[in-house]
């Protein structure tokens, strides 16, 4: 184990598989000379070579559909899209072609491209560099959307995304590349489409994603302290979608919120909600809620900003009108 | 609008059995494009169906110049370059049935026609979709191998009111700035959809679009099946020779409307008539015939023999498998992951649980 931060793990991972496998290469803008917008590829231009870490024009549809035939004839294409705001560019080439051509053309070619793209709010980048796109992605059948939450998870998933032979969106987050943690020295291979609990707990489960888990365990340990036991899921792939572990967790606590950066309608909360209604209905004590960024068009002005984003005292509030709703007390853990 | 067709080359009618198996391929095209039309009404075809018809000199003089290593991408307007690439009829008609036995197993229809061994790497429904894929293509031939007389090269078709996307115009750039071994062919028939050029293209010179990327842009009669196939043939040379992209327009006219459901009612009597008196199957058969390298009757067995493999088409595609819809999701994912949602529309997300006691 080595505890390194979020971008030490996927700069690592993508070193890692450029020197596995020469089918791999990155292409994207500033990826090489000026080594990334946020340094996640610094010094792999002179490790690797521009034909293998390829500086692109700014011509997201165009780059990111290059990548996409260039996987269709092997390659392993790994693209940086400098935010997943900037994939609205691409959108034509990831939804309408690379999440069809294998069905479509009926199994007889695959697109094993990794999209990398960071989404999130909370930097005063208002609101066009802000959003939180990647339920756009997880609506569609052929795509796959991973969002990992630790570094640990970063390096799982990330290698996993590129030995994968379907279209993948890597979802990272600005807030979440200096966070650190412990990552394993050996290859890790993770699951896609698997959620994972990340903490155990009795009395209500936090359901969340990519940097919202970091916030969900940060309440729970304060609210450990005040005798509440918290469980978190942390969903790590949107889609596939791991309903069962969210619904076994939820059986067992009975009470379930869901934390998102996204905006509150058509999201994953809904998703997640009502997952559990048909899976856990008769298990749940109360309706689920969610947790969500205000629907507004994020402002720039940081107390608006904080406003309307999602806050671990947000979260605090939330499950205390839970627990409340449903008479919680403290004795009702048992144990 | 009549679009100029001045042409880098003109065409001498050689004797040799060329000739024959170019007119041969026109006549197929032909034939399978008026059943298809045929089948469609007959409601054996769903969805959208766009026809070659007017445009099977383009595609075999196209389809002449392509090695069988190139790699091909195509519009939704494909069903005559499937052919002429080598493709039987039968699993063409076929995949137009939507029948297992379809080229791409009955999950395409006639837009996304797609065949690995033939390196047709598919018809696009989205204009103008495949432009970044083909070029994308030509980037992983650079992987490959070296430029060369032998080299694999990418051939990427597109519409005429393709040259005012997006897509095409950052294609073009990528494709010069990073030397890709690919021909863009515009096959310009006049018309996106009812709109005529000179209506969409502020530079109705559509092969003249390259200007700005440096790409060698040519315009050949696309009604002329040799001087197709030699524009093609120089600019695939550049191409695999010197990795340096190059744009070809092909001018020729599209017969009916832009899809079997379309009437044209946007083109005058005097302009249909016009365009039938022009067409080119008709054009180039008459011309083999006046200059004896055909006479009538091998023409005719020509034609005969298309008709032929065409009702063998239909009768394949007709006696050919629905697919089962318990193979639903047998293309969902390449790699298979947990999770992946196999439901119906009226399956529940999770199993229901247990009532609690």
């Amino acid at each position: 184990m080595t505890v390194m931060t979020y971008r030490q793990a996927l700069h690592d991972t993508l070193r890692a598989e450029l020197q596995r496998d020469e089918s791999v290469i990155l292409l994207g803008e500033e990826i090489g000379v000026f080594e990334g917008s946020y340094k996640i590829t610094a010094g792999l231009l002179t490790e690797f070579g521009p034909a293998r870490v390829r500086d692109t024009p700014i011509a997201e549809e165009g780059f990111v559909g290059a990548a996409i035939g260039a996987a269709m004839l092997g390659m392993r294409p790994v693209v940086e899209i400098m935010t997943i705001n900037f994939s609205l560019l691409a959108i034509d080439q990831l939804v309408n072609h690379a999440a069809k051509m294998h069905a479509m053309f009926g199994g007889q070619v695959s697109v094993p491209l990794v999209i990398r793209t960071p989404g999130g709010g909370g930097q005063q980048l208002a609101a066009t560099h802000s959003q939180n796109l990647e339920v756009w992605y997880a609506h569609v059948p052929g795509m796959k959307v991973v969002a990992p939450a630790t570094p640990a998870d970063a390096k799982a998933l990330l290698t996993a995304a590129i030995r994968d032979d379907d279209p993948v969106l890597f979802l990272e987050n600005l807030a979440l590349y200096n966070t650190k943690g412990e990552v394993p020295d050996t290859e890790q291979l993770g699951r896609i489409g698997s959620a994972a609990v990340v903490r155990p707990g009795r009395d209500l489960t936090v359901v969340s994603y990519s940097r919202g888990v970091v916030i969900a365990l940060e309440v729970a340990n304060q609210l450990e302290r005040d005798g509440v036991s918290i469980e978190v899921v942390d969903l790590r792939s949107l889609r596939p979608l791991d309903r069962e572990t969210v619904c076994a967790s939820v059986r067992k606590s009975s009470r379930a919120v869901v934390l998102e950066d996204d905006w509150l309608s058509f999201g994953v909360g809904a998703e997640i909600a009502a997952t559990v209604q048909e899976g856990a209905f008769d298990y749940l004590d109360a309706p689920v809620r969610r947790v969500a960024a205000a629907e507004i068009p994020l402002p720039y002005a940081k107390p608006l900003e904080r406003a309307a984003l999602p806050s671990a005292a947000d979260l605090i509030r939330v499950i205390g009108e839970l627990l409340d709703a449903t008479r919680f007390t403290h004795a009702e853990g048992g144990s | 609008m009549t679009v100029e067709r001045e042409s880098t080359s003109t065409s001498v009618v050689d004797p040799g059995p060329t000739w024959g198996e170019y007119y041969r391929q026109m006549s197929l095209i032909r034939a399978f494009e008026l059943r298809a039309a045929e089948m469609y009404q007959r409601a054996k075809i769903g969805g959208y169906c766009h026809l070659n018809l007017g445009e099977e000199a383009t595609v075999v003089g196209l389809m002449a110049a392509l090695e069988p290593r190139d790699y091909l991408f195509t519009t939704y307007r494909e069903h005559g370059y499937a052919l002429a690439r080598g493709l039987e009829p039968g699993p063409v008609m076929a995949e137009l049935f939507g029948k297992t036995t379809g080229v791409s197993g009955g999950r395409g229809g006639s837009m996304h026609l797609f065949d690995r061994k033939v390196r047709l790497l598919g018809g696009y429904g989205i204009v103008g979709g495949q432009i970044p894929p083909a070029t994308g293509a030509a980037l992983a031939l650079t992987y490959r191998g070296e430029p060369g007389p032998n080299a694999e090269a990418v051939m990427c078709l597109l519409g005429d009111g393709t040259t005012n996307i997006g897509a095409f115009h950052e294609s073009l750039n990528l494709a010069a700035l990073w030397h890709l071994p690919i021909v863009y062919v515009i096959v310009n028939n006049g018309l996106g959809m009812g709109t005529p050029v000179d209506r969409s293209a502020a530079e109705p010179d559509l092969y003249k679009r390259g200007c700005s990327y440096r790409i060698t842009g040519e315009r050949v009669d696309g009604d002329d099946v040799i001087a197709v196939r030699d524009a093609a043939n120089a600019a695939l040379t550049r191409a695999r020779a010197e990795r340096e992209p190059g744009l070809l327009e092909t001018v020729s006219n599209r017969l009916r409307g832009h899809s079997v459901v379309d009437p044209a009612k946007y083109r005058s009597k005097q302009e249909a008539e016009r365009l039938r008196a022009l067409d080119p199957v008709h054009a180039v058969r008459a011309r083999l015939i006046a200059e004896q390298v055909l006479d009538e009757d091998t023409a005719r067995r020509i034609d005969e023999e298309a008709e032929a493999r065409v009702d063998a088409a239909v009768a394949f595609a007709d006696a050919s498998p629905d697919p089962d819809p318990a193979t639903l999701f047998q293309h969902a994912y390449a790699t298979a992951v947990p999770n992946a949602p196999h439901r119906l529309p009226a399956d529940p997300v999770v199993p229901v649980p247990e009532l609690l006691p």
